[in-house]
């Protein structure tokens, strides 16, 4: 089969006009923590449920980023929304109360950055004057439909990750202001024949290396040529493997890379292992930290690339294999 | 992809990190080892109160089970596991904590299709396939009684 390069989008007319986050306890005791619009201390809010808690976050994350930009929900054209949960419940039940036209995605925790990819797009193409992006995911209800009983001993290995409990989201329209969203690479599904569901750096790193090294053939740029190469929740491990990738090109991306895998949370005193994971951990380190800085222009040129493990429990016990997706936005403030 | 899925897994196995054995064999030992004494020390005191043996050993395992079930409504049981690793998670204790956190967890999902569906969820096959051992067992013991 004849390799598929895709295409790059450019936009002319696209900008993040505000953005927030909301996240949990351990979220805000992380090394970035004080950065974040609103804290939930005991990851529930009142909710009776850990999905309606998750919901929760997503309201909240929209609410913050409509109460910034002084707008109405009427105001606002559309909205790119997704989760972890089936059906992506959090997104459905925590945005019913706005009534904005609703277009729910999935790209596991690549989310974010295809939220934005697709915000971008509409309003850079004039079809929404305003768009939303916002995704979620929380530790507690993706534990228990992905994994264990919350209370349940069992043991998580060195390169399990830890589902963030967060929720960012962004407004794009075109203000002529940082940050500027310049372009995008939607990303393809790369199988790299893991099966370990303990290993989702590993199932990703694939993913995220082919969407870069086509945004960059795209862009005519090297990733010496960003100020940052920001990828979702690649991990220890996959952020290892990514590295590894690209130096069989004789590329070192080291330098300029950071994860917000490994970001959100001290590995050193927080027990999350390889690092965070889920669809809020890119969003709420976007939203909590790197928006900010592009915006004052500290970083210049930032390469966001979101990567997500298109798991399922199903298949992964008929013996199947983790797919791994990335998509890729460039951010800039000039 | 310029590698291949072979190229690639043995990348991974190298770069992933294994448990560090020298830190949790010796916690498992340990704390695995505390629940069991702990176990000991009930039966003991059961038999110097009095009771049968058959009895206190009754007694102790139920013990055992009501203190993990309490202590994993507590939350404290998953977090001595953390440690504790398979010493949490073989003995008795670790039986009682598969059942009554799943119970805890889809009591949201109603008693009937939550609690009482999801409650076996992780010990259900530990019970299926215990049984079945047990009867596999029950008839290699009674073909060589016969002989």
């Amino acid at each position: 089969m004849e390799y598929c390069a895709g295409k790059t989008f450019r936009y002319d007319h696209a900008s993040v006009q505000t953005y927030a986050s909301v996240v949990g306890k351990a979220e805000n005791e992380g090394p970035y923590g004080g950065g974040f619009d609103e804290v939930i201390d005991d990851n529930k809010g009142g909710a009776d449920t850990w999905e309606q808690a998750e919901s929760l976050f997503q309201k909240k994350a929209v609410g913050h980023v409509l109460q910034k930009a002084r707008l109405s929900p009427d105001k606002i054209d559309l909205i790119f929304a997704g989760d972890l949960l089936n059906q992506c419940v959090s997104s459905s039940y925590g945005l019913k109360d706005y009534y904005i036209p609703f277009l729910g995605i999935y790209g596991a925790c690549s989310t974010f950055a295809e939220g934005l990819l697709l915000a971008a797009a509409m309003v850079n193409a004039g079809y929404a004057d305003r768009a939303i992006a916002v995704t979620s995911s929380h530790f507690s209800s993706a534990e228990r439909q992905f994994r264990f009983p919350l209370n349940y001993g069992g043991i998580r290995p060195p390169t399990a990750q830890w589902t963030a409990t967060a929720s960012g989201a962004v407004l794009v329209s075109e203000t002529g202001k940082p940050p500027f969203i310049r372009a995008a690479t939607a990303g393809k599904i790369e199988d790299m024949g893991v099966n370990d569901q303990n290993n989702m750096g590993a199932a990703m790193a694939g993913a995220a290396y082919d969407t870069l090294k086509r945004h960059f053939t795209h862009m005519g740029s090297h990733p010496q040529d960003y100020d940052l190469i920001i990828t979702g929740d690649l991990g220890l491990v996959g952020s290892d493997l990514l590295h590894d990738l690209f130096a069989r090109d004789g590329i070192a991306i080291e330098s300029r890379h950071k994860d917000c895998g490994l970001m959100l949370f001290d590995r050193s005193t927080q027990d999350v292992h390889a690092g965070g994971s889920g669809c809020g951990c890119s969003a709420s380190m976007m939203c909590g930290h790197f928006l900010k800085r592009i915006e004052s222009g500290e970083l210049k040129r930032v390469l966001f690339c979101a990567t997500g493990a298109l798991m399922s429990t199903t298949v992964i016990q008929q013996g199947g294999t983790i797919p791994g997706i990335a998509h890729a936005v460039e951010l800039t403030s000039y | 992809m310029n590698i291949s899925n072979q190229e690639y897994g043995e990348l991974t196995k190298k770069r992933s990190p294994n448990s560090k054995m020298y830190k949790t064999l010796p916690k498992a030992f340990l704390i695995g080892g505390t629940i069991c004494t702990l176990g000991e020390g009930l039966l003991n005191l059961y038999a110097y109160l009095g009771l049968k043996e058959e009895h206190a050993a009754a007694l102790t395992s139920m013990s055992l089970i009501f203190l993990s079930a309490l202590l994993t409504g507590f939350e404290i049981y998953d977090r001595i596991a953390q440690h504790g690793g398979a010493g949490t998670l073989v003995p008795i204790t670790g039986f009682a904590n598969a059942v009554v956190s799943p119970a805890i967890d889809f009591k949201s999902e109603g008693y009937i299709l939550g609690l009482g569906a999801k409650m076996f969820v992780i010990a259900g096959p530990v019970i299926v396939y215990g049984v079945s051992a047990s009867v596999i067992y029950g008839i290699i013991y009674y073909i060589i009684g016969l002989f």
